[in-house]
């Protein structure tokens, strides 16, 4: 280990330690003053960007890798963390009201969520096995203990406790399945698997291919690995939804391409068949169960089942093309998810779950600013040209396109258009029904600044796309 | 090749023939007066046989699982004792941060009144 290593890895450190700050000098915190700590940890996330850009890399594109090779830093790791930084900073702005008013533990939900960000970070740039793993479970147990913050509150407890049977269930199938590559390659770092798996195939190496990829699906939660989704975003806390809705993903993605890409790219045949199966039944089954969802948390976990199949289909192609589709489509996502969750923890603020669509009847005119906000995110979930939804699915298509499977690109935009049906009929609610209730809805300012980035950031990413899909491009 | 294993045989045939012959000795020459206390399962101080949904004190999980955290720390600190002089600074250092962070913990657990009975 060189000071070069800890360099590289400094944002993380940066993380670790200001996390570990928070924590202690919280506990000594009086309860008027605990907004500090959500400020002190959007500071964290300012300044842990300012480390990431402020990195003086010669050669943008170079890949540097660091701890014997088993952290790697490249420009995909770069884009996702900065990513990362963002989609957290505004849930964070998003959550603080919503934590006061239903007495979820302030200190406890930024400790946690910065945890989960450290195994983000993690995850992104593994370049061993070892690491893959450590990320996956730094994300993991954050999220079990963060789905439980209200601990008396009884679909709370019980969606953790699914959560974590389910979550420990696929952590156990991944690691049986890197045992086995481990196993036939000797060797824990991806780059030497994939110089391994060039020689040739054997029976083992596929095998511990299908564990590793249901725990990627687990992970993403793709059909048949779908049953804690619904669950889970529905029994958490809003302000948990959205983080776990969001940030994960990201995470996921890029492990999938580590361990699928980069680590088992010669077995492209495999992993292909699998990931077309896979994609092909959550874009359908997502789509058709969210039209009979009255939950909007649950309208949005199936939503969030159709979008990772739709990502599956840009990394499936197994080509630069396909993969920077995917990226851009996981962070356009995870954007996307903290807005709209972002909406639900503002409508929230009375101490009640605003979480059925009935609660969203005539928002127009209780707050025209707050449905526009939400129009827009709607919109570009469901795909509608302009938004930065819309250029995700193109890209994707047209990876899937070029990469000759017609019949799949097809299937895709048959779904896309079902699935537009229920974020349609979220617009159609706010915008032609008449309202429920009329009490107005009062809103922090900086809540307000960082819903309207979000929003338009849906319209800004889609007409500026070209700025988004180069970097993307460029990471692969 | 057969022949190293002779001594885990030897093993084996002792390891039982001891089990057996202990037991056949107890149970012939010891002196038996059973009461009901002798004859109950040992159960920790709970009733060997009643519902199994009763109210257990949470706490206990919670010292069960505080503890578990150190126990294995020292599981951890012993081999790097050990090697401490071939892994030199760095591993000194690494072994350092990770104290740190788990003193973090513990500083919270405590503030937290974790500890409390």
């Amino acid at each position: 280990m060189t000071a070069a290593d800890l360099m590289l890895a400094l944002p993380e450190i940066f993380v670790l330690g200001m996390t570990c700050i928070i924590m202690l000098f919280g506990l000594w915190l009086p309860e008027e003053r605990q907004g500090m700590i959500s400020f002190v940890s959007i500071m964290t996330l300012v300044f842990a960007a300012i480390i990431l850009l402020g990195w003086d890399d010669p050669d943008p594109a170079a890949v540097s890798f660091a701890f014997n090779a088993t952290f790697v830093r490249d420009q995909m790791a770069d884009v996702l963390k900065l990513s990362a930084f963002i989609v957290l900073a505004a849930i964070l702005v998003y959550a603080r009201q919503y934590l006061r008013v239903f007495k979820v533990a302030m200190l406890e939900y930024h400790v946690l969520s910065l945890f989960l960000l450290l195994g983000v970070m993690v995850l992104i740039s593994a370049a061993s096995m070892l690491t893959v793993y450590l990320g996956l479970e730094l994300i993991a147990l954050p999220s079990y203990a963060l789905v439980a913050l209200r601990r008396d509150d009884q679909r709370s407890t019980e969606a953790a406790m699914k959560y974590f049977v389910l979550g420990s269930l696929a952590s156990g199938l991944l690691l049986y399945g890197l045992s086995m590559i481990y196993g036939v390659t000797g060797t824990l770092s991806l780059a030497q698997v994939a110089n391994i798996t060039a020689m040739g195939n054997n029976t083992v190496l596929v095998l511990g291919l299908i564990f590793v990829v249901i725990g990627i699906a687990f992970k993403l939660g793709v059909v048949p690995f779908h049953m804690w989704v619904p669950d889970v975003y529905h029994g958490a806390p809003a302000a948990v939804t959205a983080l776990i809705g969001s940030l994960p993903k990201l995470a996921v993605f890029a492990m999938a391409i580590r361990l699928l890409s980069d680590g088992l790219g010669n077995m492209q045949m495999h992993w292909m068949s699998m990931l077309v199966v896979l994609a092909t039944l959550s874009i359908v089954v997502g789509n058709l169960v969210a039209i009979a969802q009255s939950n909007l948390k649950r309208m949005l976990a199936y939503s969030t089942i159709g979008h990772m199949g739709f990502m599956l289909l840009g990394l499936l192609t197994g080509s630069d093309q396909g993969f920077s589709a995917a990226m851009f489509y996981a962070i356009v996502y995870a954007i996307m998810a903290a807005g709209a969750f972002g909406v639900m923890i503002l409508l929230s603020q009375h101490g009640v779950e605003a979480e059925h669509l009935d609660d969203y009847k005539g928002l127009s005119k209780r707050s025209p600013w707050l449905a526009l906000m939400m129009l827009m995110l709607m919109f570009s979930m469901a795909g509608v040209p302009v938004f930065a939804g819309f250029f995700a699915k193109w890209l994707v298509i047209q990876a899937v396109i070029d990469a000759g499977m017609i019949w799949l690109a097809i299937l895709a935009v048959i779904f896309s258009v079902i699935g537009a049906f229920y974020y349609l009929r979220v617009v159609k609610l706010m915008y032609f029904d008449a309202p429920d209730k009329d009490d107005a809805i009062s809103v922090p300012a900086d809540f307000r600044a960082a819903l309207t980035l979000n929003g338009s950031a849906q319209l800004l990413l889609g007409i500026f796309a070209n700025i988004l899909i180069g970097l993307c491009v460029a990471s692969f | 090749m057969l022949n190293e294993y002779w001594p885990i045989l030897l093993f084996l045939i002792i390891a039982a023939g001891m089990g057996a012959a202990l037991v056949v000795i107890g149970s012939v020459l010891g002196p038996k007066r059973p009461d009901d206390e002798k004859l109950s399962a040992y159960e920790c101080g709970f009733e060997a046989f009643e519902d199994a949904r009763m109210k257990f004190d949470v706490r206990y999980y919670l010292v069960a699982i505080l503890f578990i955290i150190f126990d294995l720390e020292i599981a951890f600190l012993f081999p790097w004792a050990v090697v401490l002089e071939q892994i030199g600074w760095t591993g000194f250092w690494a072994m350092m941060v990770f104290l740190g962070l788990l003193v973090v913990g513990f500083i919270y657990e405590w503030k937290k009144g974790a500890l409390e009975w």
